[in-house]
C-alpha cells in the first residue's frame, strides 16, 4: 500500500482505567456484564445535552474530542465509526414502548436516537464538522471496516485528518439476551479468569475507543497504521496461510508481539490457540478481554494498547498471555474474530522507523 | 475520468420481482404503493411499497431449508442478487468477490416479532443475532459463497448509496477485484412506528417535491450492482460507470434536514467534483424526494444553488416504491442505469403543483432523451447526505 497514516491522538473508555496501563491493579468484576466506567463527560458535553445521550452516544463525543485534542485538530475532514449493535439502548427503549402498547401513541425520541449513525452525527453536529461522514456496523468487524475506510481516504489523498473510532453499548434487554444464545457465560466468573473458564460464552461489556490518524507524522505520534483487512469466514487451519498473506503483502517478515481477542469461549478461542502455538509461538502474545471484555467493537480496545506500547516502549505485564515478552516492541499485529466470523487484522508499527 | 465499470444489477420492490418486472413497472408508471398486507402492524390504513412475497413464499423461491434464520431483508437481498448474477453470466460468484451491503434497521423484524419468545421459548433463540445489520450481510453472503471482505454500512437513509460509493473507491485503489455492493431493507413495525410518532408519514400516496405533499410512504426493497476491475471486464457488457460520488454531513440536525440544504450541496458538489465534470453535464436527477415537508424543500433548495435556472430534469422516484430506507440509494442507482441505458426519464408520479418557495417542476411523464450523466441523491439521519454520478460507458 505504501501510503503512511499516523495515530497521533488516542482516547477509550473501557471498564477499566488508563492506569493499568502503568502496572496499578485491575479492576476485578463478578458479573459477566461490564458496564464502562464513568467519566466527566460534563467537562466535554454540555449537561442539557448530556441527558438526553445514551452511553454508546456520551462515550463516542467524549472519546472524540479527546483523541482530537490531542492531536491538536479542531476539525477532521473525515468522521468514521464503526459500531456493531449501535445504539442499542434507544433501539431497546422505542422497541419495548412500541410493543408494550401494541403500537400506541409513541415520543419520537428514542426512534430519532436509535439509528446505528447516531454517534458519528452526534460528533459531527457537536464539532459542526460537515465532512465526510460514515457509519460500519458488521459486528465484530465494524471497526476494522472503518480502518479501511480510513485507509483508503489517505490513499485518495483527499484528507489529512480523519478521526476513528469504536463503540457499543449495552442494554438491559438485549444484551440480556446474549445469555440465552450461549454468547454470555452461564456462570458468573471473575473476569481475570476469564481465559481459564473453559466453558462457551464470554463476558460482554460496553467500549468506546477513538484515534485521531493523519497523513502528517508529529514528534508526539504514536504509531504508523500500515494495513488492516477484514475476512468473513475461515476455518481455524486456514488463519495462518491469510495472516502470511497479508503480512507479504505488506512486506513485514515478522512481527515482534501480537494482540490476540481470546475471550474465554471454548468454542471458539481455537482461532487463537492455532497462531499462538503455530506461527507466534516464539512471540509475545497479550490478550485484553479478561480485563475489558468483549463486544463487538472491543479491537479498536487493541488499537489503543498497541499504541500506547509503540510509544511508550513497554509492555505492561498484565496483558500478557505467555512468557516471552518484547524488548523493542516495532511491530504489532492485533487479530480478532467473533463466534468464528469477522476476522479482523490490524497491522501497525513504531513511528521510529 | 473513466469511472469504475458496474457490469450487473438485481433488485427486488414493490414494482417488480426482478430487473425486467421493475423496468416495465417504471415505464408503465406503475406505483406498488398500497396498504400493508404482509407486515404485522395495526397500521393498516397507512400506505407503504410493500413486496407482496410472505417470508415463506420468498424462503421458497431461494430453496432455503426450513427452520433457517434469514431476516426479511436477508430473503430480499438474496432475491436481488440471484436476480443480478442470472444478468451477469457467472454461474457463482469468483473467490475474492466482496460485499459491502448498506442497511439501517437490519433484522430488528425478528427481534420484533421474537422479543417475549426468547425467555421461554429456545427455538426462536436462533434469532437472537439477527438484530444487528451485519447478520443480514453474513446471511446473504452465506448464500452466495463469499466469505473474503463483507462489510455493512449503516448511515440510515444513505447507507446503499455510501455502500456503492465505497466499493468503487475499493475497486479503484486496487484493493478489490469485484465487488457486489448495495443494500437492503424490509418494512417492520419499528420504522412504521418510528416515523409515525415523527409525523412524516403521509396517509395517502406520497407526491414529492409537490406543493400539498403531506409525507413519505415507507416502503421495503433490495437492490445491488456488480463493479468489477477494468482487467476483469472482458467482453461483459458495461452497463454504466460510477464516476462520481461525495459524502458530506448537513451538521444541523438529528433527523431534520437544514433549510438551506448544505449537505445535500455539499454532496452533490464533490460528486460532480470527483466526476470531473461540469453541473451542466448532467441530463438527469433522480432526487431523494421522499415527499416530507422537510426533505423535498431542503432538497430542492440545494438543487437550486447548484445548478441555478439550468437545472436539469429531475424526478424522485419514492412513489413507485415508497422510501426503502437503507436500500433507497441502490434501488435508485439500478433506475439511473435503467435509464442510462434506454435513455428514458421515470415520471415523477403524483405530482400536481409546484411548491411555493422554489416552483421547482418534476419530470411528470415518462420521456424519452439522450442521458449520458445522470446524478442520484440519498440523504439520511444523522445529516448523511451522498450523492453518486452514473455515466454512459464508452463516454
Amino acid at each position: 500500500m505504501g501510503c503512511k497514516i499516523y495515530i497521533n491522538g488516542i482516547s477509550n473508555i473501557s471498564p477499566q482505567t488508563d492506569s493499568v496501563f502503568e502496572d496499578q491493579a485491575p479492576l476485578e468484576y463478578e458479573t459477566n456484564i461490564l458496564p464502562s466506567l464513568k467519566q466527566d463527560y460534563k467537562s466535554f458535553i454540555k449537561p442539557m445535552m448530556l441527558r438526553r445521550m445514551s452511553s454508546a452516544v456520551k462515550m463516542g463525543i467524549f472519546c472524540a474530542k479527546q483523541a482530537l485534542l490531542e492531536a491538536e485538530v479542531t476539525m477532521p475532514d473525515a468522521i468514521l465509526v464503526g459500531t456493531g449493535q449501535g445504539c442499542l439502548q434507544d433501539t431497546e427503549k422505542f422497541l419495548v414502548n412500541m410493543l408494550n402498547t401494541n403500537e400506541g401513541l409513541l415520543s419520537p425520541t428514542s426512534f430519532i436516537q436509535s439509528t446505528h449513525n447516531t454517534v458519528a452525527g452526534q460528533i459531527a453536529l457537536d464539532l459542526k464538522c460537515q465532512a465526510y461522514n460514515m457509519t460500519f456496523s458488521q459486528n465484530a468487524a465494524s471497526f476494522e471496516s472503518a480502518l479501511i475506510d480510513a485507509l483508503l481516504q489517505i490513499e485518495e489523498k483527499e484528507v489529512k485528518n480523519i478521526l476513528v473510532g469504536g463503540v457499543d453499548e449495552i442494554s438491559p434487554q438485549f444484551t440480556g439476551f446474549q445469555k440465552l444464545n450461549a454468547q454470555i457465560k452461564d456462570e458468573n466468573l471473575n473476569n481475570l479468569d476469564l481465559f481459564e473458564s473453559n466453558t462457551p460464552g464470554t463476558i460482554v461489556s460496553e467500549t468506546a475507543a477513538f484515534f485521531s490518524l493523519s497523513s502528517v507524522k508529529r514528534a508526539t505520534s504514536y504509531a504508523r497504521l500500515i494495513d488492516v483487512q477484514v475476512l468473513n469466514i475461515l476455518e481455524p487451519s486456514d488463519l495462518t496461510r491469510r495472516i502470511e498473506r497479508f503480512l507479504e503483502k505488506n512486506e513485514i517478515a515478522e512481527v515482534d508481539l501480537v494482540i490476540l481477542g481470546k475471550n474465554g469461549d471454548n468454542r471458539y478461542d481455537r482461532y487463537y490457540d492455532e497462531i499462538q502455538q503455530g506461527i507466534f509461538s516464539d512471540k509475545c502474545q497479550l490478550g485484553y478481554k479478561n480485563l475489558v471484555g468483549d463486544n463487538n467493537s472491543v479491537s479498536s480496545y487493541a488499537l489503543w494498547l498497541a499504541s500506547k506500547i509503540l510509544k511508550e516502549k513497554k509492555i505492561p505485564e498484565i496483558f500478557m498471555l505467555n512468557a516471552l515478552t518484547c524488548n523493542k516492541p516495532e511491530k504489532i499485529l492485533i487479530y480478532n474474530q467473533y463466534l468464528g466470523r469477522n476476522h479482523g487484522l490490524i497491522l501497525l508499527e513504531t513511528c521510529d522507523f | 475520468m473513466k469511472g469504475v465499470a458496474i457490469t450487473g444489477m438485481g433488485i427486488i420492490s414493490a414494482i417488480g420481482r426482478n430487473s425486467e418486472e421493475t423496468h416495465t413497472g417504471l415505464k408503465k408508471a406503475i406505483s406498488g404503493i398500497g396498504l400493508p398486507e404482509i407486515l404485522a402492524t395495526n397500521h393498516k390504513d397507512l400506505p407503504v411499497g410493500e413486496i407482496k412475497l410472505s417470508n415463506a413464499e420468498l424462503s421458497e423461491l431461494l430453496h432455503l431449508p426450513e427452520g433457517h434464520c434469514y431476516t426479511r431483508a436477508a430473503l430480499l437481498g438474496a432475491c436481488a442478487i440471484s436476480d443480478l448474477l442470472k444478468n451477469t453470466g457467472y454461474g457463482e460468484f469468483p473467490e475474492e468477490t466482496g460485499f459491502i451491503s448498506g442497511t439501517s434497521v437490519g433484522g430488528i423484524d425478528l427481534t420484533e416479532e421474537h422479543f417475549y419468545d426468547y425467555i421461554d421459548d429456545p427455538g426462536t433463540r436462533r434469532f437472537i443475532p439477527a438484530q444487528h445489520p451485519g447478520f443480514t450481510t453474513e446471511k446473504i453472503a452465506e448464500y452466495f459463497k463469499i466469505s473474503g471482505l463483507v462489510t455493512t454500512i449503516s448511515t440510515a437513509c444513505s447507507s446503499s448509496a455510501n455502500a456503492i460509493a465505497l466499493g468503487a473507491r475499493m475497486i479503484r485503489s486496487g484493493r478489490l477485484k469485484r465487488v457486489i455492493v448495495g443494500g437492503t431493507d424490509c418494512l417492520t413495525k419499528f420504522t412504521i412506528n418510528g416515523f409515525n410518532s415523527l409525523k412524516i408519514l403521509s396517509q395517502s400516496e406520497c407526491r414529492p417535491f409537490d406543493n400539498h405533499r403531506e409525507g413519505l410512504n415507507l416502503g421495503e426493497a433490495a437492490a445491488y450492482i456488480l463493479l468489477e476491475a477494468e482487467d476483469c471486464i472482458n467482453d461483459k457488457p458495461v452497463l454504466g460507470r460510477i464516476t462520481g460520488y461525495g459524502n458530506a454531513n448537513d451538521a444541523y440536525h438529528q433527523t431534520a434536514s437544514s433549510e438551506t440544504g448544505e449537505g445535500a450541496y455539499l454532496a452533490i458538489t464533490k460528486a460532480i467534483a470527483k466526476a470531473g465534470i461540469s453541473s451542466t453535464e448532467i441530463d438527469y436527477i433522480n432526487a431523494h424526494g421522499t415527499g416530507t415537508i422537510n426533505n423535498d424543500q431542503s432538497e430542492s433548495v440545494a438543487l437550486k444553488r447548484i445548478f441555478g435556472e439550468w437545472l436539469p430534469e429531475f424526478s424522485s422516484t419514492k412513489a413507485y416504491t415508497g422510501h426503502t430506507l437503507g436500500a433507497a440509494g441502490a434501488v435508485e442507482a439500478v433506475f439511473s442505469l435503467m435509464a442510462l441505458q434506454n435513455d428514458e426519464i421515470y415520471p415523477n408520479l403524483n405530482f400536481e403543483t409546484e411548491m411555493q418557495e422554489t416552483g421547482l417542476r418534476p419530470v411528470e411523464i415518462l420521456q424519452k432523451k439522450v442521458l449520458k450523466t445522470v446524478l442520484s441523491n440519498s440523504f439520511g439521519f444523522g445529516g448523511n447526505c451522498t450523492a453518486l454520478i452514473f455515466q454512459r460507458d464508452g463516454l
